[in-house]
């Protein structure tokens, strides 16, 4: 990946930034172009979410990184009406929910750009992103439009 | 009757535990340690001298050393709040194969006076089992811990089964009605439902009164021989069965957001004890959260899943009801000091020695006590019973 120079890559964190593993590295550097990949077991043909070292279920270290839909449904879903760090103060309230995507992964995220209250179990979302402070971003959902 | 290894091989004879309506404690760290270990030895009638095994959350090893004992039995499982009743069933397995006598449990936290401590005391420490995965998936997302967690398994359950925040608001009702009978309990005034419910939201579906203290609190256990215990101060109060099961570490990994591995720790416990649900007098059930106790109810098989809000709604769980849970009060309202699992296996322990006075279960026999370890992780099911449950 290319060194950015823009301003996002200067900015400072507006939130607590997740660090990267070494399995997991793929799919962080992907998200500089935005694009949400999945750690594939070629022995099982099934996703594996987090990226790990070893498929969990057949323990293979056979894999392949898969671009996702970015479709997927809130399989859970909390309004956090007190922040869970004080960077996350001026958003509160905010809502932290599981998607589930497509590819039958589950997925920790923020649903954004809509009222908190509105998000329900069963939604429908699609991903979105928010710029992180070293040109990595970070997935975030919305409400699926229409069309 | 089932026969199996485990059962009735193992008794608790010893308990103790400590909490106050200030929420604060007076000895913090080791010395409360120490102070809950002579206590729950003089309660058996035995003294450090006897034991020969040692359990703890965090070293085993550097607790035998403070206490200059030896033993021959060590055990340092963390799983968080369900670690003792981890404890006790490997004490049972350990006592009934020989590896040991007298084993040792103990507990003491003080979160709530630690704030007035210059460098923060004794402290809660942080989750075992690292931080890794955890900062990379979940802590970038802002949900509180841990009360995030339980709120996103309680708005799965609620979409999945109808649960209600009325419902839920139940199970903190009812076991506030025991608290107030509980003289060392946090909270002991009654509450209503809209009480609840009025209380300020703080991951949605969960309210104030849906979460579980914050309190200073210690207890310990001595656990010996079903032999040796026969002639000790206190009857003894039989491990029939014991059984724990983790299906993920972080709440984001939990296979189904509406059931806990408390399915299979159940289901293994009630098997060697030979006890069905029906059998049980008294559920000591992990209440960090409304939602808690009610995943408990079904996972445990007193009810149907999804059926858990129904259960409750009469206030069956509560003095004068069916099933008698968190009779001492619970983490909702008596004490909470981070890992709460010791005040399940104290209070189904005094419960069946019929010492808890005005809350206590007229008869009890069988007593239930089941822990729940990090966000609805590690379950862990620990069945008692007296001498004529045997």
């Amino acid at each position: 990946m290319s060194d950015s120079t823009d301003t996002a890559s200067a900015a400072k964190p507006t939130r607590f930034e997740p660090p990267v593993s070494d399995a997991s590295q793929p799919f962080w550097d992907a998200t500089r172009e935005q694009r949400f990949l999945i750690q594939w077991c070629t022995a099982c043909d099934q996703a594996v979410f987090y990226p790990r070292e070893n498929c969990p279920a057949c323990l293979g270290t056979s894999f392949e990184w898969k671009q996702a839909s970015g479709k997927g449904t809130v399989y859970a879903s909390s309004v956090q009406h007190r922040a869970a760090n004080p960077m996350m103060a001026n958003r509160v309230p905010y809502v932290v929910a599981m998607v589930e995507l497509e590819e039958g992964i589950r997925i920790m995220s923020n649903v954004i750009d809509c009222p908190p209250d509105d998000v329900v179990v069963g939604q429908p979302v699609q991903l979105t992103w928010e710029p992180l402070s070293d040109g990595r971003n970070l997935p975030q959902f919305s409400p699926l439009q229409e069309g | 009757m089932q026969v199996s290894g485990l059962r009735g091989k193992a008794a608790i004879v010893g308990v103790v535990d400590a909490a106050s309506p200030t929420g604060e404690l007076e000895l913090t760290g080791r010395a409360l340690e120490v102070d809950m270990i002579s206590k729950a030895l003089d309660d058996a009638g035995l003294t450090i001298a006897d034991v020969d095994g040692v359990t703890h959350t965090s070293s085993s090893m550097q607790l035998a050393e403070h206490l200059g004992i030896h033993p021959t039995f060590t055990d340092s499982t963390s799983t968080g709040g369900s670690s003792f009743e981890v404890h006790v069933e490997h004490a049972a397995a350990a006592i009934a194969a020989g590896l040991c006598e007298v084993v040792i449990g103990v507990y003491a936290s003080t979160p709530r006076s630690d704030r007035k401590r210059p460098r923060g005391g004794a402290g809660r420490g942080m989750p075992p089992g690292g931080m890794g995965p955890m900062a990379e998936w979940e802590m970038p997302y802002g949900l509180q811990a841990p009360k995030g967690a339980y709120a996103l398994s309680a708005s799965r359950h609620m979409a999945q089964y109808g649960t209600t925040s009325e419902q839920l608001a139940q199970i903190a009702v009812s076991t506030r009605e025991w608290a107030s009978m509980n003289p060392e309990a946090r909270f002991q005034d009654p509450i209503t439902i809209q009480d609840v419910l009025d209380s300020p939201m703080q991951a949605s579906p969960l309210h104030l009164l849906d979460c579980c203290l914050v309190t200073d609190g210690a207890g310990a256990f001595v656990m010996t021989s079903a032999e040796r215990a026969k002639d000790l101060k206190k009857p003894p109060v039989y491990v029939l069965g014991a059984g724990t099961c983790h299906d993920h570490m972080m709440i984001s990994q939990m296979p189904d957001f509406g059931t806990t591995p408390g399915v299979q720790s159940g289901k293994k416990a009630f098997g060697l004890a030979g006890v069905k649900p029906g059998d049980v007098d008294l559920l000591m059930g992990y209440d960090s959260f409304t939602i808690t106790a009610l995943l408990h109810l079904e996972d445990l098989g007193f009810c149907e899943k999804g059926e858990g809000g129904p259960f409750v709604e009469d206030g069956k769980t509560g003095p004068g009801g069916s099933l008698p849970m968190n009779t001492n009060g619970g983490g909702l309202s008596y004490t909470h000091p981070g890992m709460y699992g010791m005040f399940l296996i104290t209070e189904a322990t005094k419960q069946l020695r019929g010492e808890c006075g005005p809350r206590q279960v007229e008869g009890a026999e069988i007593a239930v006590a089941h822990g729940s370890g990090m966000v609805l992780s590690c379950m862990s099911t620990i069945v008692l019973g007296t001498e004529a449950s045997l």
